[in-house]
């Protein structure tokens, strides 16, 4: 005979992460996100064009602070562009992480009333907000026109990063989401946590601004690999791969050390929610 | 043959108690440095924080059965359940299921009342482990059961509630697994589409699938299931079959539930006056499971602690969907002169007539106040007891219909004198 299909034993540790019914759930995934993006902007004014409001304001606003009064410098690159190419990959992240970090809590109906990999939750929260990256995306191409800058083969990195931002923002979320379950403290640490994040990143300023000697410190934040990679690929500046090669590393030991102690959690959610 | 579910000294505990979850970090901390004393203060009296809801429960379905489980609240039903559909995991012991799950502990989960019909079919079908393609085939069947054809694209905030919990069971009712496992969610909706449902599913026991099927309704499992299994305070009372089983539940229930006496827990909340006890009986002996048929009482002992004047008791009872069926005062058929309180202990029995209730649980909330000016106190809910037919079939058919009661009333009907005579 078969093993049976599903075996649940209390003295066993769950080990492993279950990839195969991660696998299996796949379509739930999908269901989720577009649930999401569905409702996002549902009785809103403006809709789907929050996405570009965003950084749109954000990219006037630093300018207006950073770029016109105390003359940050940006590489060379007409500031708001420079902090448009930055605000993009840091709007979706930020985003992605604070979606994702109250997802769980915010679902608790389906925690309690039916089976499946937990994960997903957190998950569908960050690919809902890929959807906002193309939007606001698309911004960015008159402003490239705007600014006479050409086409150029470093582009082909752009996907790189985004899956990296993305990869990123689940390792984050995943971790929060959790710890939001049991310590509801994190709904409250996150906005604050968000914007230490924003100035420990290279969103206003150039990673060139920091002293060499502090480069390694700036460089253990993965998000300054990813949006110092954002402006390169567009801009055509010389990649700096060891903040690259930092943020892989570090970006990857995070997902997986995440995605294990999820695993190792979420079948107490059910129970403390 | 090999049992489709097999359940071994499954076992599952939670940590309840006098000390509180620690549910933020500042509650952590506090409760760091208070624990040291704390645990001086209180010794080794740990044991008392955790509750067992289910203890060494073992038992085996083999393929194409249809089981009830039955028992009261807090039994351990629904903690079974969801140990079964993996929501949470057992403390101890295992279980085996040797097929495709669905379980349906209550309808409609993840509805979304921004999104229209359509899109929440999708939604809900895929929660609960349909893929795409499948609800795509069964998307008109879907609709057609649930009678929602032309709201389709409307979305579900603007849908009587009625209409959103008969699309969330057409859902949920098409789905195929192997084992279904549902809890009572047929308690929701109006009574000609709980027959609606009940239909499906013991088609889908004739399609020689096995279903779980919890409820705290008797006729209901009597109606689906050949076997039952009684819970009882978390281990298993008795299993057989369903009629075997009913019969025992109903003649137990007495010695198997208590309370039947509620008592006011905190003390000193109302200067004024204290409800001590609250009790049910019927044919003279005190129970909280009530023939439906049979005339029962309830009765209250309160303590006026000084004159109140002016101040009246008041029972409402609510069914277990939470709606109120009645409010009765005691002050309903005396004149305003006869509610002059005077200090002492009182005994209030009010007589409930037979023939009213529908079968199902009720919860009583009894309260006092005093007339345009304020409320004394109110126990939400202090009180609960059940009601069964004790009538055949044909009988119990009444419960079924439309009403939030089902009163026996006489129909004299005589033939008139017809024009031809």
């Amino acid at each position: 005979m078969d093993d049976p299909l599903i075996l649940i034993d209390a003295d066993e540790i769950e080990s492993g992460l279950h990839l195969r019914e991660l696998w299996a759930y796949r379509e739930l995934l999908f269901f989720l996100s577009w649930r999401d993006i569905k409702i996002r902007y549902k009785q809103t004014l403006l809709g789907a064009a929050w996405a570009i409001v965003q950084p749109l304001f954000a990219m006037l606003l630093f300018t207006l602070v950073f770029g016109k009064l105390t003359r940050m410098p940006s590489d060379g690159i007409p500031y708001p562009l420079f902090a448009y190419a930055g605000l993009l990959p840091w709007t979706f992240f930020a985003n992605a992480v604070t979606n994702s970090g109250n997802s769980l809590v915010g679902s608790t109906s389906l925690i309690t009333k039916v089976f499946f990999p937990r994960v997903i939750i957190p998950a569908a929260a960050v690919a809902a907000g890929l959807l906002d990256f193309v939007i606001a995306f698309l911004l960015l191409i008159p402003l490239l026109i705007y600014y006479r800058i050409p086409l150029r083969w470093s582009l082909l990195m752009l996907p790189l990063f985004t899956i990296l931002a993305t990869l990123l923002a689940l390792g984050v979320g995943m971790l929060l989401s959790a710890l939001n379950v049991k310590y509801r403290d994190v709904r409250y640490a996150l906005p604050f946590l968000i914007q230490m994040w924003l100035f420990a990143s290279p969103v206003i300023y150039p990673s060139s601004l920091i002293p060499e000697q502090w480069r390694w410190l700036s460089m253990l934040n993965p998000m300054t690999g990813i949006i110092e990679g954002f402006r390169t690929s567009m801009f055509g500046t010389t990649f700096d791969w060891m903040a690259i090669l930092f943020s892989i590393v570090i970006t990857l030991s995070l997902v997986v050390s995440s995605a294990y102690l999820f695993r190792r959690v979420e079948d107490s959610f059910a129970d403390i929610i | 043959m090999i049992p489709i579910i097999l359940v071994e000294n499954l076992s599952k505990c939670y940590r309840i108690g006098s000390r509180p979850a620690h549910n933020s970090l500042r509650d952590m901390v506090a409760e760091l440095i208070r624990s040291p004393f704390h645990r001086l203060r209180s010794g080794n009296r740990s044991a008392d924080e955790t509750i067992w809801a289910l203890k060494d429960i073992n038992f085996e379905v083999m393929p194409g059965e249809v089981v009830g489980i039955i028992g009261r609240n807090g039994a351990g039903k629904s903690t079974l359940l969801k140990i079964l559909s993996r929501i949470t995991r057992p403390t101890k012991g295992r279980f085996s299921l040797n097929g495709r799950v669905g379980s349906l502990l209550e309808v409609g989960t993840g509805f979304h009342s921004e999104l229209t019909g359509r899109e929440n079919v999708f939604l809900n079908g895929a929660i609960l482990g349909m893929s795409r393609k499948e609800i795509g085939s069964k998307f008109d069947e879907i609709v057609a059961f649930a009678e929602t054809e032309k709201f389709l694209d409307t979305p579900v905030k603007h849908y009587s509630s009625g209409m959103t919990v008969r699309l969330a069971f057409a859902v949920a009712a098409h789905l195929e697994p192997e084992i279904l496992i549902v809890d009572e969610v047929l308690a929701v909706g109006d009574a000609l589409f709980q027959k609606k449902c009940l239909g499906k599913m013991s088609e889908i026991s004739e399609a020689g699938r096995t279903v779980l099927f919890v409820s705290h309704d008797i006729s209901a499992v009597n109606a689906l299931c050949e076997r039952a299994i009684l819970l009882h305070e978390g281990s298993i009372a008795m299993s057989g079959p369903t009629r075997e089983v009913a019969a025992y539940y109903l003649d137990h229930a007495n010695k198997l539930y208590s309370p039947i006496t509620w008592i006011k827990f905190p003390e000193g909340k109302s200067k004024e006056i204290e409800l001590t006890a609250v009790t049910i009986a019927q044919r003279g002996a005190q129970t909280n499971i009530i023939d439906c048929r049979e005339p029962f009482t309830v009765t209250i002992e309160y303590e006026n602690k000084k004159a109140v004047r002016n101040s009246r008791f008041f029972l409402l009872v609510r069914n277990e969907k939470g709606e109120p069926l009645f409010t009765s005062s005691d002050y309903d058929l005396l004149s305003d002169v006869a509610i002059d309180r005077r200090p002492g202990k009182f005994v209030s029995t009010i007589s409930l007539p037979g023939g009213l209730f529908k079968t199902g649980s009720y919860y009583g909330t009894v309260g006092a106040d005093i007339k345009y000016e304020r409320i004394i106190f109110a126990e939400n809910d202090i009180f609960h007891f059940d009601v069964f037919e004790s009538g055949d079939d044909t009988h119990a058919v009444r419960h079924t219909r439309v009403g939030i009661i089902a009163p026996l009333l006489p129909w004299h009907t005589t033939a008139k004198e017809s024009q031809n005579s």
